[in-house]
């Protein structure tokens, strides 16, 4: 490409197979596609509030270790069908905020909270945690696969589910065949389905992180958390993991957080943007990227602090 | 240079000393065996008679009726190492585990503070101070209140239970090796990855669970290490067997069922002790430096086999 | 919009109930994982309580029966428990055992251990060393005494122990006894001395070799002054290995009730010698050896455990196990026990 010539604007990615848009994209040999024309691009938000779902909502959520308060008076829904970002800049506790989604905050002794989280309408620190936990997901910043073959990490979380009594068996048909469809789900199913047996260390970075997302989406969580997955990865495979994330729209709610603005423009329908524990503004994508109501946001958009 | 050369060469002839001294320590051991292994043949592993009639037979120089001098059936001996090895590395593995897991999942601080210098403690106690809480608590314990006189009267015949037999020195011998195995699982289930950890509870597994799919199987071959080297040390073990097993080269029967525990036996290393005097007669000399020879191989099996298991788990990623 | 926030974590939730919560309860477990979180609890109790009554059993036993008279006679051959004097003898015998041990060893162990971590060349030979030291480690210490028995009856080294009408060589003696010491204490010395030289950085080689030294000095005057501590933990877990081993003791130093002399030189003659020491003492009063004198074993049996911690809690200090930091992670004093397990 010519030096001279600047590159393209960063676009939302839009699916091959998103049935809102009427002719499929061409990709411009980065993977990014053209953004559609602004009608098609309202049509499509019209219809898809008609189909989302609320799964999860905040509300007045304060959050803290030991006597600092590091997120303080947050509301947010989460909803099925649309992915959620976190964005702004360190400390603005937003990994804390998606920790407390599925209650890993607790780990840390002299974690604070106060307000509600609920998940489809039960307050969350009622449920049984691994139950929670398996009905919402998390994907780490780092790839953490464990060191057992691709099979047994896919298959881990079911296998691990409360038997009451009945012998604990690694793999049956259930359990391989669930384990295929994560594996498809998160794009990996095709580079390794030759040998599941292979250790799971062996594998790229970019392919051992799609293997942590196959390995939550093996339970059918109903949330799926992502701490800026892509952040130890190199463009490519990001590139590949940000198309995935897009795809599960459907199936599961998405909140990512991520301290890469074009990512969240890329994958994002709702951003929420945090600063200093306090959510400063939330709305549709478009709506904060181009036309954010507030000051702070603007500047954090327009690159003013980071 | 011709310094560093010097010293090079000065320090390395003093590292090739020690390789010698293992390789005529295996010569003369051996050699000095090798008599009595060829008078015998494979039956010296067999079983035939009672062992100490047949040291005491070469001691006095006069063989037993229709054998020669070197007439020995070390099966009694091998089988009194055999059970109490087992039993105790069994014992010690189980709860070794169980004890390390506690010491680095579960235990709260205080507990852990105290545990470190305990298991310590234990770990640093001389096997002669063991043999005698052996003898003079442990044994006379057992004698007066596990073993009734029903027992003692239905093998009365054979042998005579005191207390000292296969049970005392199973527990005595896993308590004895438990530390060590303990300080290397728990040394090995500390390096863990936190990622590790926090992924599997991120996926709604509890900590018990994580521990056994994810921790304990991380720490394999430190789990496969300490099982080699506390097997080691109780084939080792030879004084305080020697004061608690029981003084009897005798063949624990395990068809007498639960009396089986309270029957005395007679380790190979312990025997070694017992007849350290007889030296000097070239006969029982030959036999005894037999018995460590067996002895010897044992050990450097057991290194080959600790070495082979921990292959297969560095290919997971978990580092041996 | 306020354009001045309040600094962070001064606001706190008003009106709503702040919760603290615990770390995760095992409640909600399946009964099987219960059943093992408390048989680890269990075991951890009963660790403890097996140490504790291990103590107390000893320090009880050991101090009705212990009267300082007992330190300072030696031994008489008598079957009446009052005249048959106390255990002088066998403390100076562990004292003398264990110094020519540490003599004959610490000097070796940091050589050897000096040239397979600097040196190592060839490659094959250093390897080969590994694995020997690690195989001594490995061998049981009755194994090594007879074959230190076969060595020292041999002829020439006759002048070592002493020797019979007929001409044969008694074999043994604290000669005899401190060498095979020696070789039971190396692997430890060596571990120690090889894991403290790991750890020098290696800009302090760099450094030395940049100014001149030759590799010789190098080690002589920076690296091992710089793991003195490696070293003196290596010496200690040593001397608490020669101090607790009986098998060598009952087969090597000819287990006399005084530690009888042979010859007219002083110190040699002494060396020359046989005797006994705590452990083989021990061994001896109690029900396993003539038997007749269980309370004398108890009160060196006592004395024994007192030298034995005080090793040990030499060596806590000397590898710093005690520092205070923070976390899990802390489990210094164990991780040293597990390292010197290991010779490599």
């Amino acid at each position: 490409m010519d030096p001279l010539t600047p590159p393209p604007p960063v676009r939302k990615i839009v699916l091959e197979r998103d049935p809102f848009v009427a002719t499929p994209p061409a990709t411009n040999g980065n993977g990014i596609a053209p953004a559609p024309p602004n009608p098609l691009q309202a049509t499509r938000a019209r219809q898809s509030l008609a189909d989302v779902r609320e799964r999860m909502r905040l509300e007045s959520v304060w959050l803290a270790y030991g006597e600092k308060w590091v997120v303080r008076d947050v509301s947010l829904p989460v909803r099925r069908g649309e992915v959620l970002a976190l964005i702004g800049a360190s400390g603005s506790g937003k990994t804390t905020l998606l920790r407390s989604l599925n209650r890993l905050t607790e780990v840390t002794a002299g974690a604070a909270r106060a307000g509600r989280i609920t998940l489809d309408g039960e307050e969350i620190h009622e449920l049984e945690v691994n139950d929670l936990r398996r009905r919402v997901s998390m994907v780490f910043q780092q790839p953490n696969p464990f060191p057992m073959s691709i099979y047994d990490n896919v298959a881990y979380a079911l296998a691990e589910r409360p038997t009451n009594g009945r012998r604990r068996r690694r793999r049956t048909p259930e359990l391989e065949q669930a384990a295929a469809e994560a594996l498809r789900r998160a794009g990996l199913y095709d580079e390794v389905a030759d040998d599941l047996g292979r250790p799971a260390l062996r594998l790229s970075g970019g392919q051992q992180q799609r293997l942590c997302i196959a390995r939550a989406l093996a339970a059918e969580p109903e949330v799926l958390l992502l701490d800026e997955p892509c952040s130890a990865l190199d463009p490519i495979s990001t590139a590949t993991i940000e198309q995935l994330i897009v795809g599960l729209r459907e199936s599961v709610a998405v909140v990512i957080v991520t301290h890469n603005l074009q990512q969240a423009l890329r994958v994002a329908d709702h951003v929420a943007f945090m600063h200093l524990g306090e959510l400063v503004e939330y709305g549709a994508s478009e709506q904060i990227f181009e036309r954010p109501a507030v000051q702070r946001t603007r500047d954090y958009i327009g690159g003013v602090f980071g | 240079m011709r310094t560093d050369q010097r010293a090079e060469r000065a320090l390395g002839a003093l590292a090739v000393i020690v390789l010698l001294l293992i390789a005529a320590m295996a010569v003369t051991v051996f050699g000095k065996a090798w008599p009595s292994f060829s008078h015998n043949g494979l039956s010296w592993f067999g079983s035939g008679g009672d062992v100490d009639t047949q040291l005491r037979a070469m001691e006095q120089a006069s063989p037993l009726a229709g054998h020669s001098l070197y007439y020995f059936r070390a099966w009694p001996l091998l089988w009194g190492t055999l059970v109490t090895t087992v039993l105790a590395v069994v014992i010690a593995l189980v709860v070794s585990i169980l004890a390390a897991v506690f010491l680095t999942e579960f235990a709260p601080a205080t507990m852990r503070r105290t545990l470190d210098p305990v298991i310590r403690l234990l770990a640093a106690v001389p096997s002669v101070i063991y043999g005698l809480i052996g003898i003079l608590a442990i044994a006379p314990y057992i004698n007066d209140h596990l073993i009734s006189n029903a027992r003692k009267a239905s093998v009365g015949y054979v042998v005579q239970l005191n207390g000292a037999d296969v049970a005392t020195a199973t527990v005595i011998l896993a308590v004895m090796i438990t530390p060590i195995m303990v300080a290397l699982i728990a040394a090995a289930l500390a390096t863990v990855p936190r990622s590790w950890r926090e992924g599997s509870a991120a996926l709604g597994v509890n900590r018990w669970r994580t521990i056994i799919r994810v921790s304990l199987r991380t720490a394999r071959p430190a789990i496969v290490a300490a099982t080699v080297l506390a097997t080691a040390r109780a084939l080792g073990e030879a004084i305080m067997l020697s004061m608690v097993s029981g003084g009897r080269g005798f063949a624990a029967n395990p068809l007498d069922g639960i009396t089986f525990l309270f029957e005395p036996v007679r380790p190979l290393a312990a025997t070694i002790v017992q007849n350290a005097e007889g030296l000097t007669i070239p006969v029982l000399a030959h036999t005894i430096y037999a018995v460590a020879a067996v002895l010897l191989v044992s050990a450097a099996m057991l290194s080959l086999a600790g070495w082979a298991a921990k292959q297969p788990l560095k290919r997971y990623g978990i580092r041996a | 919009m306020a354009t001045s926030q309040p600094p962070v974590g001064t606001l706190a939730p008003a009106g709503l109930a702040v919760v603290r919560p615990r770390r995760q309860s095992t409640a909600s477990w399946p009964l099987i994982d219960r059943v093992g979180y408390w048989l680890c609890w269990a075991t951890g109790i009963a660790l403890c309580a097996i140490a504790l009554g291990i103590v107390l059993f000893m320090l009880i036993k050991g101090i009705s029966y212990l009267q300082p008279s007992l330190f300072v006679h030696s031994p008489s051959p008598s079957v009446r428990q009052s005249e048959a004097g106390g255990f002088f003898d066998p403390i100076l015998g562990t004292f003398i055992l264990t110094a020519l041990g540490i003599a004959i060893a610490a000097p070796a162990g940091v050589a050897i251990a000096a040239w397979l971590s600097e040196y190592a060349r060839p490659r094959a030979l250093a390897r080969a060393v590994e694995s020997a030291i690690e195989m001594i480690g490995g061998v049981p210490s009755v194994v090594l005494a007879i074959f230190g028995l076969l060595v020292f009856s041999q002829g020439f080294l006759g002048f070592l122990s002493q020797r019979a009408a007929n001409g044969a060589v008694y074999g043994r003696s604290f000669f005899g006894a401190g060498v095979i010491m020696a070789v039971l204490a190396l692997p430890l010395i060596v571990g120690a001395t090889r894991e403290g030289l790991a750890q020098v950085p290696d800009h302090m080689r760099e450094a030395a070799y940049a100014l001149g030294k030759t590799r010789a000095s190098c080690i002589r005057h920076v690296l091992l002054p710089a793991i003195r501590p490696s070293i003196a933990s290596g010496v200690v877990l040593g001397m608490g290995r020669i101090v607790g081993d009986t098998a060598i003791v009952t087969i090597l130093v000819g287990v006399t009730l005084q530690n009888e002399a042979v010859g007219n030189v002083p110190v040699i003659g002494t060396l020359r010698g046989t005797g006994s020491t705590l452990t083989s003492y021990v061994y001896t009063n109690s029900p396993a050896g003539e038997g007749n004198a269980p309370q004398k074993a108890y009160a060196a049996a006592f004395v024994l455990l007192m030298i034995v911690l005080l090793l040990n809690a030499l060596v806590t200090r000397l590898t710093g196990a005690n520092e205070r930091t923070g976390g899990r992670r802390r489990l210094a004093g164990l991780r040293a026990l597990a390292r010197s397990a290991w010779t490599r």
